[in-house]
């Protein structure tokens, strides 16, 4: 038996069905785990001990007296992204405007996790307001990609991300605004789902780019992102976008594997500067599926090269909306340089918010005002239609479609951390997916002659995240990528 | 698109971002970057094309108008960084 770090959330559900393990062996090796890695790694913000043991030991009391457990992952320690509401806990997003700010409720999710028994064991790192794709963004600091101290390890959910592949906790929540769980989970071997756009309540959640953001799981195995799916999915009163719509097993079809679906490569997405590595691998994996019986469609999404520019309009133009709450007023913090109001807003911003956050805020209210809002805009929205009619067409001809997650795999730290677009071309191949409202999927698919891990992305039609799921489980089961952990020493 | 200093000031003023005159100069630079990336919409055909405002697949929710308990006023001045009783406090408005 190995240490109980490397067990994934399943492996960890059945030793306790098992009576093999507590719940509280599982946070404790989690906490000796983040002990002795996080120093290095740096994917944690804070660590709740205390809340995550006491939660814990419910969890084994619970056990003990013969109560049915409350969810298929009732005492299995998880962590969170930053950016969740959890009542009575510090949430920061990231940003120095939010240090010290405690929550007064839970998020849908957070509650939904709490009614499943499901331990919190801490707070994880990400660009500030989830602004960023390398997770360098961070007012407190940058974290580091577990294969490659030196590298990042994507972003926005690079925390999340982070601690998974480093086997402190084994499995995480994210946010996905334009790649943000994709992205990180395939620069580190992990699995990350974006769900269909309503899937997931974002009540509690701080918005970034309301039209976009949506919450997922990140974890080492596709079986274990569908559980955590499970428990967070569903229709929330509080969330008037999250859709009324049944939730349907995300693990029954797991294992029905791909013979007789129909995959869509789409041409658009093997981009110029693309990584030659990355490249192979993803052409190898498109041959692996046609050995497993489905067949390959090569399709066209031809408003795939404006979808980039597209998104960075309309995520700033609504990120500088959601962000005018943050004015020292209600919660935060509050210049001590002003003597007006309007004063007040303007220091308390410029001394709160990084620079990606103001860039992103100037971009966006500069895409609104007056004079340039149909230029900019409502030209990005009209185009954004155009590329979610281009989804729409090719799932007319394909059950799928497959592509890399990130043109390269995991980049130096500081290597794009100045040159806003370079960082922005990082989203190329996952943000039409968010434009759309999507699924997708990043499952890994190889690794790279250095030892970098490398991403297969899979989207689907909307609302099938099942289906994207068991196909991304029909590669993770002929392959042993995701078996591979990286050296920590 | 070149932006001026006039119009990142202008900008700036409606976003209420108070920028150091270094900061001026770097968004002035960077945003003209991105801004001249971003041209590459001039040249799709969006004729006739709505815009889409909302990612959404469902319909739209609607629920009874019926009030529900709310987080109370102690709890929602929780965080303020001045308050005053129940109330926000912030700088005289008027004089």
């Amino acid at each position: 038996m190995g240490e109980l770090s490397d067990l994934t959330l399943l492996e960890s559900a059945k030793r306790l069905a098992a009576g093999e393990v507590s719940s509280e062996e599982l946070v404790q090796a989690c906490l000796d785990r983040i002990a002795t890695v996080d120093p290095k790694v740096r994917a944690f913000l804070r660590v709740d001990a205390e809340g995550a043991l006491a939660a814990a030991k419910a969890s084994h009391q619970r056990r003990r007296s013969g109560i049915p457990p409350l969810s298929p992952l009732d005492g299995v320690p998880i962590a969170l992204k930053d950016i969740f509401c959890e009542v009575g806990k510090e949430t920061t997003a990231g940003s120095k405007i939010l240090e010290g700010f405690i929550a007064p409720y839970d998020a849908t999710v957070v509650a939904r996790l709490k009614a499943a028994g499901v331990p919190l064991i801490g707070r994880l790192n990400l660009d500030e307001f989830a602004m960023g794709s390398s997770t360098e963004h961070s007012a407190f600091f940058p974290t580091r990609n577990p294969w490659d101290l030196t590298r990042s390890p994507g972003g926005s959910s690079g925390g999340s991300s982070a601690a998974v592949a480093a086997r402190m906790v084994a499995g995480a929540l994210g946010t996905d605004t334009g790649g943000s769980i994709r992205q990180p989970a395939a620069l580190c071997n992990l699995v990350g789902l974006k769900p269909t756009w309503g899937r997931v309540s974002r009540y509690g959640v701080i918005a970034y780019a309301s039209s976009l953001d949506q919450v997922g799981p990140l974890s080492r195995t596709v079986a274990d992102a569908a559980a955590l799916l499970q428990i967070i999915a569903g229709h929330d009163p509080r969330d008037s976008t999250s859709a009324n719509l049944e939730v349907p097993s995300f693990s029954a079809s797991l294992e029905d594997g791909v013979k007789g679906l129909r995959l869509g490569v789409p041409k658009e997405y093997f981009v110029d500067g693309m990584d030659p590595e990355v490249r192979a691998a993803v052409e190898a994996a498109i041959d692996a599926y046609r050995g497993m019986g489905a067949e390959i469609v090569d399709v066209s999404l031809p408003h795939t090269r404006y979808a980039l520019a597209a998104y960075y309009l309309i995520a700033p133009a609504e990120a500088s909306s959601n962000l005018a709450r943050y004015d020292g007023v209600r919660f935060g913090l509050r210049s001590e340089r002003a003597h007006t109001l309007g004063d007040l807003y303007a220091h308390t911003r410029a001394e709160g918010f990084g620079a990606e956050v103001k860039r992103r805020i100037m971009l966006g209210t500069w895409a609104l005002s007056a004079g340039y809002y149909d230029a900019y805009y409502l030209k990005a929205q009209k185009v954004r239609t155009l590329v979610r009619r281009d989804f729409e067409e090719a799932f007319r001809q394909v059950d799928a479609l497959i592509s890399p997650t990130s043109p390269v795999p995991a980049f130096e730290l500081g290597a794009k951390a100045e040159d806003p677009l370079a960082m922005y071309l990082l989203d190329v191949l996952t943000l039409p997916c968010n434009l759309a409202g999507l699924p997708g999927v990043s499952v890994p698919c190889g690794f790279t002659r250095g030892g970098l891990p490398i991403g297969l992305q899979i989207l689907g039609r909307p609302w099938d995240e099942a289906g994207i799921l068991r196909i991304a489980r029909a590669f993770e089961r002929e392959h042993d990528f995701s078996q591979r952990a990286p050296v920590l020493t | 698109m070149a932006l001026t200093l006039e119009q990142v000031r202008h900008v700036a003023a409606l976003a209420r971002l108070a920028l150091t005159p270094d900061e001026e100069r770097a968004c002035q630079q960077q945003l003209s970057v991105i801004l001249d990336a971003m041209e590459v919409l001039s040249r799709v055909d969006t004729e006739g094309v709505e815009p889409t405002t909302s990612a959404t697949f469902a319909e739209g929710a609607l629920r009874p108008d019926v009030v529900q308990p709310s987080l109370g006023a102690e709890k929602a001045v929780a965080n303020a960084p001045a308050k005053a009783g129940t109330s926000f406090a912030v700088p005289k408005i008027l004089d």
